[in-house]
């Protein structure tokens, strides 16, 4: 049996809304952050339902923060990296470690770091992936770079290393932000071009220097909502996930809501949509519980 | 119509010689997508005549895999009279599959 019925990536207000929703039926709920997100820079807030005087983003956040507590929800801070999916429920891949869920709730907004490297999208799926886990298999006694700087680039190296013939991260004109296992080369410049016509064959950087690669593998920032999506298996639209109108996605238990859906990017569509999200998910975990799962 | 299973035998018997066109979907079981890809095609194979629907497992034919350049999956490969005539990278839902046969 999963150790919590629903889990929630984000801590935004699509997602604290939902964990309230949860938890005050009595499912056992996590709620996983990383940061504050997009409204840590939202220093006052007018347009919201019952604000007499603006609020700032980070206060209207730790005030639900606390509010979902006291109903009973589990709040941690953690880095999702992958999630896969089976019959009994997900399994949730975080630096600190994995979590088990019956549900799952996608609400960690936008992002838009997709990298401006010139040959990039041309090669998606032909030497360019999103998924380590799901592509290394390709990649046997090859040689890769992953492109990213932080946590999530590091992860989907170590899925990469014990398959490829040979990895290394490339940055982009960035600074490694977190520790790299022993060995695994880095390379700092920025980069310029992906090569290859039918397959990705190297990358160019921008000094005139290129690299010899048969895959690039995008790990930029953290895994978003998007990233998430893809690795699980639901339908997006570009950087949207695709949801029915309950907020959920094609994979049987898997919601989505806020900014990751696209639509109007605001703090009450959030908050419905994890609202629509969390009555869904309550319907779901008491199917799936009455079915024995 | 059920979904054929192609292996390295029957390949160029079932998806190269065919008359009709022919749908293949690249995966393998440890693929999370794929999971998901799998019962559309299903679907599909049901509802769409005049095209013929198959799955590769790339576990078990690499080397057609690799001879069509797939890597990553799922994939999903259109063929007409031998060649590839139309192709896709990741998940695709009902209408995508459907926009790349042109049904």
């Amino acid at each position: 049996m999963a150790a919590y019925d629903v889990v929630i990536v984000g801590n935004g207000p699509a997602g604290l809304s939902a964990a309230l929703y949860t938890s005050r039926a009595n499912l056992s709920t996590l709620v996983i952050g990383k940061d504050q997100g997009a409204l840590a820079k939202a220093e006052r807030i007018e347009n919201y339902f019952g604000m007499a005087e603006p609020v700032s983003g980070c206060e209207l956040v730790e005030n639900t923060k606390v509010q979902a507590r006291n109903l009973g929800a589990e709040l941690v801070t953690d880095e999702i990296f992958h999630i896969s999916w089976n019959s009994k429920g997900f399994v949730l891949e975080g630096r600190e470690g994995n979590y088990e869920a019956l549900s799952v709730l996608l609400a960690t907004g936008s992002s838009r770091k997709k990298a401006d490297v010139k040959g990039l999208t041309e090669l998606e799926g032909h030497g360019v992936s999103y998924c380590a886990v799901c592509d290394a298999f390709f990649y046997r006694g090859r040689k890769v770079g992953v492109l990213g700087n932080g946590e999530y680039a590091v992860h989907e190296l170590l899925q990469l290393l014990p398959v490829a013939g040979s990895a290394a991260l490339l940055t982009n004109g960035h600074q490694m932000e977190t520790d790299v296992p022993e060995g695994v080369p880095v390379i700092e410049k920025k980069l310029l071009s992906v090569e290859g016509e039918e397959l990705v064959t190297g990358v160019t950087f921008e000094d005139g220097s290129s690299m010899e690669l048969d895959g690039l593998f995008v790990a930029l920032g953290s895994a978003g909502s998007a990233d998430l999506a893809l690795k699980v298996g639901a339908v997006t639209d570009g950087r949207n996930i695709r949801t029915d109108e309950q907020m959920a996605t094609n994979v049987p238990g898997l919601y989505a809501a806020g900014d990751c859906t696209g639509g109007l990017l605001q703090i009450s569509t959030a908050v419905g949509e994890g609202a629509k999200a969390a009555m869904s998910m309550i319907k779901f975990v008491r199917q799936q519980k009455k079915a024995g799962v | 119509m059920a979904v054929i299973k192609i292996t390295e035998k029957n390949f160029e018997a079932e998806v190269l010689k065919s008359e009709v066109p022919v749908l293949v979907d690249f995966w393998a079981e440890w693929c999370g997508p794929c999971q998901m890809q799998g019962p559309v095609i299903d679907e599909l194979s049901e509802e769409v005549s005049g095209v013929k629907f198959a799955k590769l497992n790339v576990d078990e034919c690499m080397s057609l895999a690799q001879k069509y350049r797939v890597a990553s999956i799922p994939t999903l490969l259109v063929f007409k009279d031998g060649k590839v005539a139309a192709s896709s990278v990741g998940l695709q839902p009902k209408e995508g599959v459907r926009k790349l046969l042109g049904v």
